[in-house]
């Protein structure tokens, strides 16, 4: 029933996007489409306007760092070695179907992806948490704050080269009568080391 | 003539109304917001992050602490998620009792949000109420986990272990005689089912209860009726879900539109308000109640009458019984490589959403076909609706502020995360 459905949808989304479609493809009932960044913006006008898709609520903005994603199918579709992806989970209540867009931030160094804040007023935050945590800008927001860390933050947290336990840490000191940044005194520990089986291990499949 | 300015004030993070550590800048003509700045992040503990570093197993308990009053639901979308990764099937009574406790759960919230709100507002009495509910549902929650607030229950493939057929006692003390102690341990005496099949006889009296407490009260309606209104339209563009979204009049919800587990086996209504303003939302959290009630009697009834595994037998995923690992060297195995390495998740990525308390709770996975999560995020329904927090209470009084901030259902833990 629902593969149907997915279809049909795929096939709409072909029909009016057309060119501007760098890839479609469906896994686990989802439907993930990767856009240029350069189209972002005409592509979301798109899918929220366009009566067959009437995606009217952005569920969630994601950003991702790539960088030590092993392979390039799956989620690494089409990244062409880029580092920085924003993932747009998108609704549309009144045809009740889901929609998950990919855009690829061209520049490593400096990631720029167009803030959809214009479409779904939503996106302010999310927006705010993936520059807050990614480092990446979006062209055109008009209040690009770090939201999550805390004031005078340095860095971009969620990024891969970023450690777990941070750079600095905070303690009140007793001479100073202040409250003090110095460089963190904890070692970095892993007790159970990040795993990716070889394929066909003891004969499962892929 | 004296010149008038707006001034800046600073709300928060320590405010007994502020539900946490909100910090409120706001801009202020006379007692009018004129702005609204939420400043969050006070109380951001990085959980996406640490869950890259954790096993999937590891990661569930830190989902308890996302949404505090509503700690089921949260793990129940995120084993969703490494179910769906893996395709493997949840038998039927596992999704009956994860079906009943997300009710259950969804009971715990609203009856921690009425209370705190009519206490924002002014009304004392609620909250007592509230909380002598809270007991007993939290009492079903030691009985299954052994824990009252973060259960780490809901493990991928179905539930930790199957319902309990006793209840815990309580103990008579230099407080409690023998005689009061067995007045309280009456409803105790059978199973959890019974205990739970109890409650829900007495829960809609209660919720008369608080009806008369507040529905027709006059200071509670001057409080809330015409507050912080949302048309649907602008409902849906800042992303707002559960019931937010229907006190604005859009049927919108999970359970119906999208049913997950067994929630198209059992019967119930959604709520759905008209005008959009906090006495709307009040309704229909308060209709919520007795619809989860209603779907707690169902699924009470049919677990009652139906047996069976509550936990996949796929010993990748789910730990085999203690006896069987005793005896065979095989289950042995499995179990050791669970709970060091923990399993692997198949390649990809998925979305998996469940209509949390507060509105559509998602939990987003990228997996590199490790024992780790490649990028786990987490869609907390309370961050879309307190950054509408700004829009809804412009031109309102302070007062309002805080009637907005109550029916919202603002908790920290999943907004800051």
């Amino acid at each position: 029933m629902t593969n149907t459905r997915l279809e049909k949808q795929i096939t709409v989304l072909q029909q009016i996007l057309g060119e501007r479609l760098v890839d479609i493809n469906q896994a686990l009932d989802e439907i993930t489409i990767v856009v240029d960044s350069a189209n972002s913006l005409d592509v979301a006008e798109l899918l929220k306007t366009h009566p067959d898709l009437g995606f009217d609520t952005l569920i969630d903005i994601c950003g991702v760092d790539f960088s030590e994603y092993s392979t390039d199918t799956h989620a690494g579709r089409c990244r062409k070695k880029r580092r920085f992806a924003v993932v747009y989970h998108l609704l549309s209540v009144q045809h009740n179907h889901r929609l998950r867009v990919r855009i690829f931030a061209d520049d490593d160094d400096f990631p720029v992806v167009d803030s959809v804040m214009s479409i779904w007023p939503v996106a302010n935050w999310f927006e705010r948490e993936a520059f807050d945590l990614y480092g990446i800008v979006f062209n055109q927001h008009s209040d690009l704050r770090r939201i999550l860390t805390d004031y005078g933050f340095i860095g971009n947290p969620f990024r891969k080269d970023f450690p777990l336990s941070g750079h600095v840490e905070m303690r009140y000191d007793e001479e100073q009568k202040r409250v003090i940044y110095q460089p963190v005194s904890i070692e970095p520990r892993e007790i159970t080391p990040y795993i990716i089986r070889e394929e066909q291990y003891g004969g499962q499949e892929e | 003539m004296a010149e008038i300015r707006n001034y800046t004030m600073n709300f928060g993070p320590q405010h007994p109304a502020a539900h946490g550590v909100l910090r409120l800048v706001m801009e202020l003509d006379g007692e009018v917001i004129r702005r609204a700045d939420p400043h969050i992040g006070l109380l951001h503990r990085a959980t996406e992050k640490l869950a890259e570093n954790k096993t999937y197993i590891q990661s569930v308990p830190y989902m308890d602490r996302l949404d505090y009053v509503s700690m089921m639901v949260n793990e129940h979308a995120y084993v969703m998620a490494i179910e769906k990764l893996l395709q493997i099937d949840v038998p039927i009574r596992a999704q009956y009792i994860r079906v009943m406790f997300d009710e259950i759960t969804r009971i715990l919230n609203h009856l921690l949000w009425l209370g705190a709100h009519a206490l924002d507002v002014g009304a004392m009495t609620v909250f007592l109420y509230a909380f002598r509910e809270r007991e007993d549902l939290m009492d079903c929650y030691e009985a299954v986990s052994g824990a009252r607030l973060h259960a780490a229950y809901y493990r991928p493939g179905g539930v930790y272990r199957d319902l309990p057929d006793s209840m815990p006692q309580y103990q008579s003390s230099k407080i409690h005689s023998e005689k009061t102690t067995a007045a309280r341990n009456e409803n105790r005496q059978g199973t959890l089912l019974d205990f739970i099949e109890d409650f829900t006889n007495r829960f809609p009296k209660y919720v008369d209860e608080y009806e008369t407490l507040l529905t027709d009260n006059r200071i509670w309606k001057q409080r809330l009726v015409d507050i912080g209104v949302v048309s649907p339209e602008r409902a849906k563009a800042l992303g707002f879900s559960g019931p937010m979204l229907r006190g604005s009049g859009v049927a919108w919800d999970l359970r119906k539109k999208q049913p997950y587990e067994v929630y198209d086996q059992v019967d119930f209504d959604i709520p759905v308000g008209t005008n959009g303003d906090c006495y709307d939302r009040y309704l229909v959290r308060i209709e919520e109640f007795r619809q989860s009630n209603r779907i707690i009697k169902q699924c009470v009834e049919w677990l009652r009458k139906n047996d069976g595994p509550v936990i996949t037998d796929n010993h990748k995923v789910a730990p085999p019984s203690r006896l069987d690992m005793k005896q065979n060297m095989e289950e042995m195995i499995h179990h050791f490589k669970l709970f060091t390495e923990g399993m692997h998740v198949p390649r990809g990525e998925v979305y998996t959403a469940v209509e949390h308390p507060k509105g559509e709770f998602g939990i987003y996975i990228i997996s590199d076909g490790a024992n780790k999560p490649y990028r786990l995020k987490i869609r907390a329904p309370g961050f879309a609706h307190l950054s509408a927090m700004d829009e809804m209470t412009r031109g309102h009084m302070i007062a309002d502020l805080v009637a907005v901030i109550g029916t919202q259902d603002i908790v920290f833990g999943e907004i800051d995360r």
